[in-house]
């Protein structure tokens, strides 16, 4: 299922920004819409919902971004980018037309095979639910969308502003084949018409069962930390919690030995895992 | 397979005569210290010594290494689009390496070289490279080469395996690409039984001398779990500074950093060693740093060598046995003792 191999597999195809969204009311965090420079690159970098890609500023860096886009979606490749140090800050004043690479698509994906048939479970967080929009984005495809059971998306953040991707939640709301729980930690807002109150607590009141279902879990570490015991609960064994890994990563091809965890690459074997799998694992991210 | 015998002058002639078709690196007394350096008129190489400080890791995977070049010229149609150095893979040969060395580049192999992912830059600077091994007649006190699936005389990984006789070389070739670079060297005569036999014993007296009983037979069977959470890793890594010399010598350590440089209006992207010693290597965008600890930082280091590796490639531990960690490591951490730690437990 991997894409074709590249021949360098550091060289980034040549990207031209196509679109830039301020996606939060801080600012901290813009979608960058790519498309290729060559258009038989968007060929080579076909991808799986899960996947990411190095993004690669010359002169600044390289950095991993898990992909936001779905595969489903054609003509260009999606990355939100939160600002947090060299390569980011300096992506976050480019501008639409400018000239970058990227890289990829790297690691593992969500385990689809598995996921066909089931129930969905999407629990995210904040800024970790780029490769979740992917993943939601490509299920609900006409498609698509017969090969998966229920879907239900336990998304929150810290407040309303803080959500990525508002317009589409709002359209996802209005849709009958996909269960959406929106929350946030707080807000002052009076019109906010959906739920107020942690992820974890709004996962156990809103997720009813785990029977033939299978949940994939993206956010800040607290908040897998205090998720994991609420779908135990609700049943969920540890082969069908699936997480994804965050690592400080170079070469994104198993190769540089930075993202090291026991004898896996973060990079490589994953950085998708079941929870299975991350207890075998030394827990060292 | 050729053995010749070449006095220690013809070898050193020989050599220079080889520098026209090979770009030959040769041992060189550089101050207190042996070093390999591009063979050249000025300067003899010099094969009494017992290993050079660093290993000859940098010639095959140098140090810091241009990756890709780009223009950062806004005038330029191509700017911003990153593109591959040009390289020069000429042959090279690597002549008086120790057959420890020469075994690290076959442990590091499938790292850089597996069916997943290809490193262009290793393969192919490894695949131009000759080993001209010199066997270890006197190995040191904390060489234990044996004890890794190598040995003083190991002809593993080496094209061409010289035997230092005393007054004369014995010179064999291993492989066709030894072969190659023996045909070419001028001089010298075929050796005798005499001096075959003289070498094979000087072989097996040196077998004899090296360490030979570090265990690691039982790391294999061990789950990682059980030795990641083991008591001894606080006591292991006490004394260390994190001072990385242990991998920055290492010849099977493989990690590397990728950095961008600009020189006003043209860039490059290098890739430099990099270690595990050090708390950047793992510190994340947020702030987060998952082995932000000393001991853990250790722990990996060990884990990784003779754990994560012997599992991962199912081929015996990532260390072999030249023992320049032991032997610089400022605080005297010794893998050989981590080793019995770990294999014990």
């Amino acid at each position: 299922m991997r894409g074709v191999p590249l021949q360098n597999p550091y060289l980034p195809y040549p990207v031209r920004i196509d679109k830039i969204t301020t996606e939060t009311t801080d600012k901290n965090l813009k979608t960058f819409r790519f498309v290729f420079l060559n258009p038989e690159d968007e060929k080579k970098f076909a991808y799986t919902p899960g996947q990411f890609a190095e993004l690669s500023v010359p002169g600044k860096g390289e950095i991993p971004i898990g992909i936001a886009s779905s595969p489903t979606e054609k003509g260009f490749v999606a990355f939100t980018v939160n600002k947090v140090g060299l390569v980011t800050n300096y992506m976050h004043n480019m501008k639409e037309g400018e000239i970058m690479g990227i890289r990829g698509p790297l690691g593992n994906w969500y385990p689809w095979e598995e996921m066909e048939g089931k129930n969905i479970v999407i629990v995210g967080g904040g800024f970790a639910f780029t490769t979740l929009r992917s993943s939601i984005v490509y299920m609900i495809q006409p498609e698509n969308r017969a090969r998966f059971k229920d879907i239900s998306v336990v998304y929150g953040a810290r407040n309303p502003g803080l959500l990525l991707y508002r317009d589409e939640l709002a359209e996802w709301e209005k849709r009958d084949d996909i269960n959406m729980h929106i929350t946030v930690d707080g807000t002052d807002d009076p019109d906010w018409k959906y739920n107020v109150g942690f992820v974890p607590a709004i996962t156990e009141k809103k997720i009813t069962s785990a029977d033939n279902a299978i949940a994939i879990v993206c956010g800040p570490p607290i908040m897998i930390k205090f998720t994991q015991p609420v779908l135990e609960k609700l049943g969920f064994p540890p082969e069908r919690i699936i997480l994804s890994l965050e690592m400080r990563m170079k070469c994104g091809i198993g190769i540089c030995g930075r993202c090291n965890i026991g004898d896996k690459y973060v990079c490589k074997d994953g950085p998708v895992f079941s929870l299975a799998k991350l207890k075998q694992m030394p827990g060292e991210y | 397979m050729t053995n010749k015998i070449f006095t220690k002058e013809e070898w050193t002639k020989a050599l220079q005569g080889l520098s026209d078709s090979y770009k030959v690196f040769v041992p060189v007394k550089d101050g207190d210290f042996h070093t390999f350096k591009p063979m050249n008129a000025t300067k003899a190489p010099d094969f009494d010594f017992q290993n050079t400080r660093l290993s000859a890791r940098s010639l095959v995977y140098p140090q810091a290494e241009r990756m890709f070049e780009y223009s950062l010229d806004e005038n330029d149609p191509e700017a911003n689009i990153i593109k591959e150095t040009p390289k020069d893979y000429s042959p090279q040969a690597i002549v008086g390496i120790r057959p420890c060395d020469a075994h690290g580049f076959k442990i590091v192999k499938p790292n850089f070289d597996n069916k997943e992912y290809r490193d262009p830059w290793w393969i192919q600077h490894f695949e131009s490279t000759v080993l001209v091994g010199l066997g270890c007649n006197q190995p040191c006190s904390t060489c234990f080469c044996a004890s890794v699936g190598g040995g003083p005389f190991n002809k593993d990984v080496l094209d061409v395996l010289i035997y230092d006789l005393g007054a004369n070389f014995m010179v064999s070739g291993l492989t066709e690409k030894g072969e190659a670079f023996l045909s070419k060297a001028q001089g010298g005569k075929a050796a005798d039984d005499a001096a075959v036999k003289q070498a094979e014993a000087l072989a097996t007296e040196a077998a004899k001398k090296v360490k030979a009983d570090v265990p690691t037979d039982k790391l294999k069977d061990k789950v990682i779990n059980d030795l990641f959470a083991a008591p001894f890793w606080q006591d292991v890594g006490f004394a260390c500074l994190n001072c990385g010399t242990c991998t920055y010598l290492c010849p099977t350590c493989w990690c590397f950093d990728i950095q961008d440089e600009v020189l006003g209006k043209q860039g490059d992207r290098i890739r430099n060693w990099d270690s595990c010693m050090f708390p950047l290597f793992t510190l994340h965008g947020s702030g987060h740093n998952p082995r932000d600890q000393k001991f853990q930082r250790v722990r990996q280091r060990f884990m990784h060598k003779l754990k994560y590796y012997v599992d991962k490639y199912q081929g015996g531990v990532q260390c072999s046995g030249c023992g320049r960690c032991v032997r610089y490591c400022p605080v005297n951490i010794d893998i050989r003792q981590v080793a019995e730690l770990m294999n014990n437990y």
